[in-house]
Parts: C-alpha cells; structure tokens; sequence
C-alpha cells in the first residue's frame, strides 16, 4: 500500500515539471512581443516598456527565468496582476472559495440525479425506464451548459422569481448555478453508472446472493451498487476537472464570481500573469484531486494496490 | 433501438448540412442586416423566428450559424486527429524512449482540464474564429493520440502481425497494411463524438466573448447577446441553443450507433 502511494505521489512530479514548463512558455508562444500586446491599450514610452520588462524580468536568460518562475509559485507568489496591479495570488485566493462551491455542489447535484437515475436503467433493463433514463441522459449529453444556465434564469429566475438570476455569495445564488453544472455532469454518471451496474448484476456472487433467498433489494444495494460504485469513484476525479472547467462557463452565464471568470477577465483584457498563474492554480490543484482521487480508490479496492 | 438512434442521427445531420449549405438561398433575409424599426419581435408573422435587439432575422443567423458550427467543428477534430492519430501511431508502433517522451507530454496536456486548455491556448493565439478552431483541435490531441496508441498496441501483439514480421514485412508495410486498419474503426467513432464536443467547446469560447466576433452569426455569440434580453425576447438565446443542442445531440447519437456497428468493445 505505501509503495503503491509512493509511486502514485511521485508520478505527479514530472506532470507538473511539464505543467509549470507549459504554463511558463506561454507568455513565449504569443506571436509579436508580448509586452506590446499587454500594453496596447495603454499609452506606453519605450521607459515604460523597459520597465515592465525588468518586472517581468524577461531581460534574463529563459532558464533563468522559468527557476525563478517555479520557485515563486512554489512560495505561492504567481507573479502581479497587470490591471488590478495586485498580487495573482490574492486575486485567486478571494475566487477560489466562489469557485470550489460551485464544484462541489454541482457534484453533488450530479450524483443525486445520476446515480439513480443509472441504477433504475440498469435494474429496469430494455424498459421503457432504461431508453427513458438513457434519452435524458443523452439531451445531457448534448446540451450546452451555457444554454441550460439561460434556461434556468427563465424559469426559475424571471418567471417563477424563486432563485436570484446573477451573482454570488450567499447559498440561493448557488442554487441555479450548480444546478446547471451538475445536471449536465450527471449524465456521463447515469450512464457509468448504468453500465457498471450492469456487469455486476451478471456476477456470480449476485446470482449466489440471489439465489440463497435474499431480497432483491437488499441485494441490489448490499451487494451490487456497493461494487458498482467503485469504478465510478475514479470518473469523480475527472468529473471534478470538467467540473472546474465547466464553472469557467457557468460562473459567466450567472455572472458569479470565481476563478472561471478570473481567467476569462484576464484573456479579454490580455493580463498575462493573471491568466498564468490562475490557469497554473487550476490545474495543479486538477492534478492533486486526481492523486487524492486514486488513493481513495487504493483504500476501497485492495486489487488495484496488490496489482 | 440503439440503431435507430443511428439512422436519427444520421438524418438529422443530413438535414443540417444541407440547411447549412443553402443557408445564403434558404434565409429570408441578410443574417448581418440591422433593422432597428423592427428590433425584438416575437416569432410569428413578419419573422419566422423573431428578430433580434438590432432588428437582425433570427431565423436567418440560426441557419449561417449552422454553417459556422459545423464547419468549425470538421476543422477542429480534422486538427485533433491529424496531429494525434500520428503520435499515437507512432508512439504505440515504436515504443520505448519515443513512446515514454510523447506520452509524458500527454500527460501534461491532460492535467488541464476540459475547456481549460483551449482556453489557455486561445489567450495565446488572441481570440477568434479562426484560433478557436486550433485551439479546440490541439486541446483535443491527447485524446486521439491516446486513442490510437491503445488501438496501435493491441493490434501489434496480434499473430498476423507477427505473421507478417516473419515472412520479412518492412515497418512501413506492417503499419500501413495491418496495423492501421485497426485504427481506423475506433477513429470514426470517437471522431464522431469528438464533432459534437468541438462544436459545444467553439461555442462556449465564442458564448465567453473569445471567439467569433460581432456580428458574425454564430450560435455561441448569439447566445451571450440573447442573454440580456432573456426577459423581453427569449427568442434570441432559444433557437441558436437549440440548434447547438441538436447538432451535437444528432452526433452522439451516430457515434453511439457507430460504435455499437464497428467497434463494440468501446462501449462504456
């Protein structure tokens, strides 16, 4: 077990070496120079120029240069906002809160409506409970998040004036938020939970379960979902990302703050280090959850740290 | 059932190409012309549905909008494959060092979530149509890449392989004759599905105000300046919604029933 952590936690140190090397390159990868292209907006001597070169310190060689920019991060300083000229470290640490609510509520949502709605198609298999489950899990599927958001502040905002349309802090703004989000993350686990299901129900110890006399039910629940679940805690890890990266689009249709909107903000108004180092701050904490994610996994599944 | 899904599928997307070819005969109107007389009026006589707040025909952008989404998301998964499938095959078919370097850099491109690397990529390239097309293609490279790889890997271990190394088949052969027809059933099916993630991907770029630029009819750019008129005009934001909604609904339904046809084994 602790050979198997240690190898899962090392595995990450090169992903992000690459990440932070990825991130880092970015400002490179923009075509013409960089600092005209922040700058373009402002009215800018070649004094100033020179200056937010030094403070950048792009006047030093690249290797140089990227130590530096790890060794910041490392002490969690992600460099300075050029618009707000504040610290892009506090600028994500007031969002991250907005942002990880969002996330977990949707999780939440999502696994109320998939999980269920999973095992009533795989219990009721070709029914019209199954094709009825799978169509809805398929308009899931397809629907644009940003159009489902739009749709909730129709009904439930201006029509039924039940949830607040725009806006963050208190819980009735998250409500219409994480719905949308996590309606749209519960199909893939409808339909995780839907096949998964199903090849437990074909195991022997089931049909042993079954046939000793137990109640459908309690075997269903004892003996299926129990087993049923485990691969699904592996999608939650990667559901988490597509959550963080959902809420990019979510927080801007509700107009909520969060880190989503943060990166967003930066690209439009062209504040590089903003947009690095949010764009850092996500996917290292995407990688992290994933490393959590698998030990999780280690601890319900002896086969995976035996193997 | 499930085949026809596919058929459904299939003749929705052919209804949708054909209305996006014909979309400049098929509209009533100019998609770009203003009419401010006629500004937000409600689906129904004058316009079929509705016009928006500069008086522009709805039901005209809805259909230059399906030309822009569909040809944005041909462009993007041709993108995503062309430079994934070769790194995949490549590193699958060679192995070692090369497969353990590419994979890594895989690797560090999946550590960025969903829409999080096209967005990353798209502040690089500046916003836009066109960069929204590479940015949604490159972010969707380790998927293919991956994808052939896994394909490339099994089919190397099979005996006609083997077979074929024996009798003294070149590499090239050997990849081209017997590997790569392995490859291509799993491409098609994820290929399929990949369209409707590519043109759900543009369009949130293009709702955030990052890729296509007014007043260019597009379905995601329409939806954000529907967005403030939600109350007045719910007709704005619901057509192009729906029309993303279907497009992509038409594409998971194929791919679904192509995977079921072709490869059954990658069935979730």
């Amino acid at each position: 077990m602790l050979t198997y952590l240690a190898r899962r936690v090392l595995a990450v140190v090169p992903v992000l070496f690459g990440v932070t090397l990825a991130v880092f390159s970015m400002l490179f990868l923009v075509p013409g120079d960089p600092i005209k292209m922040m700058l373009a907006e402002f009215v800018t001597s070649p004094d100033q120029i020179a200056q937010m070169r030094a403070q950048l310190h792009l006047d030093e060689p690249l290797p140089q240069q990227y130590g530096r920019f790890v060794a910041n991060a490392l002490r969690g300083d992600l460099g300075t906002s050029i618009r707000s000229r504040r610290p892009v470290a506090t600028e994500i640490a007031e969002n991250v809160a907005s942002t990880a609510q969002l996330a977990l509520a949707s999780m939440a949502v999502a696994i109320a409506i998939g999980v269920p709605l999973g095992l009533l198609a795989a219990l009721f298999r070709n029914t019209w409970v199954d094709v009825g489950s799978m169509v809805v899990a398929l308009l899931g599927v397809s629907m644009p998040s940003f159009w489902l958001g739009l749709l909730m502040i129709f009904v439930f905002s201006l029509h039924l004036a039940w949830f607040p349309a725009t806006g963050g802090g208190d819980l009735l703004h998250l409500v219409l938020p994480s719905l949308t989000l996590g309606t749209i993350a519960s199909a893939i686990i409808a339909r995780l939970t839907r096949s998964s299901m199903l090849e437990v129900l074909g195991q022997d110890y089931v049909r042993t379960a079954r046939a000793k006399g137990l109640a459908w039910w309690g075997v269903v629940v004892r003996h299926a979902l129990k087993n049923a679940l485990i691969p699904i805690i592996t999608i939650f890890g990667l559901q988490f990302g597509n959550l963080l990266a959902g809420a990019v689009i979510v927080e801007t249709v509700f107009s909520r703050p969060g880190l989503g909107r943060l990166i967003v903000g930066g690209i439009l108004a062209k504040d590089f280090p903003l947009v690095q180092g949010t764009v850092l701050f996500v996917a290292a904490s995407y990688v992290m959850i994933n490393v959590l994610v698998d030990v999780a996994y280690a601890f319900v599944d002896p086969r995976i740290r035996v193997g | 059932m499930r085949h026809r899904g596919a058929v459904a599928g299939l003749v929705i997307l052919g209804v949708l190409a054909l209305l996006a070819i014909g979309a400049p005969w098929l509209s009533p109107s100019d998609p770009i012309k203003t009419a401010p007389r006629t500004a937000l009026q409600a689906p129904g006589s004058g316009y079929l549905l509705g016009s928006d707040q500069f008086g522009r025909d709805v039901a005209s952008r809805v259909l230059h909008g399906a030309r822009i989404s569909l040809v944005v998301g041909l462009i993007s998964v041709s993108i995503a494959v062309g430079i994934g499938a070769p790194i995949g095959l490549v590193s699958g078919f060679y192995g070692g060092r090369l497969d353990a370097v590419l994979m890594r850099m895989i690797d560090v491109l999946l550590a960025f979530p969903g829409i999080l690397l096209a967005l990353a990529i798209v502040s690089v390239l500046t916003p836009g149509l066109g960069n929204v097309m590479i940015a949604v293609g490159l972010a969707a490279v380790p998927t293919y890449a991956r994808l052939v790889r896994a394909s490339v890997l099994s089919a190397r271990e099979q005996v006609y392989v083997e077979a074929a190394r024996a009798i003294g088949g070149r590499d090239r052969t050997i990849l081209t004759r017997y590997i790569l027809p392995n490859v291509v059933a799993p491409l098609i099916v994820t290929g399929t599905l990949g369209l409707g993630t590519a043109i759900l991907s543009a369009a949130a770029l293009s709702f955030l105000g990052l890729g296509s630029q007014p007043p260019t009819a597009e379905w995601g750019r329409m939806l954000a300046e529907g967005r403030d008129y939600l109350r007045e005009a719910w007709w704005i934001s619901t057509f192009p919604g729906l029309g993303i909604m279907l497009t992509v609904l038409a594409m998971n339904l194929l791919g679904d029933g192509l995977r079921d046809v072709l490869d059954p084994r990658l069935k979730v």
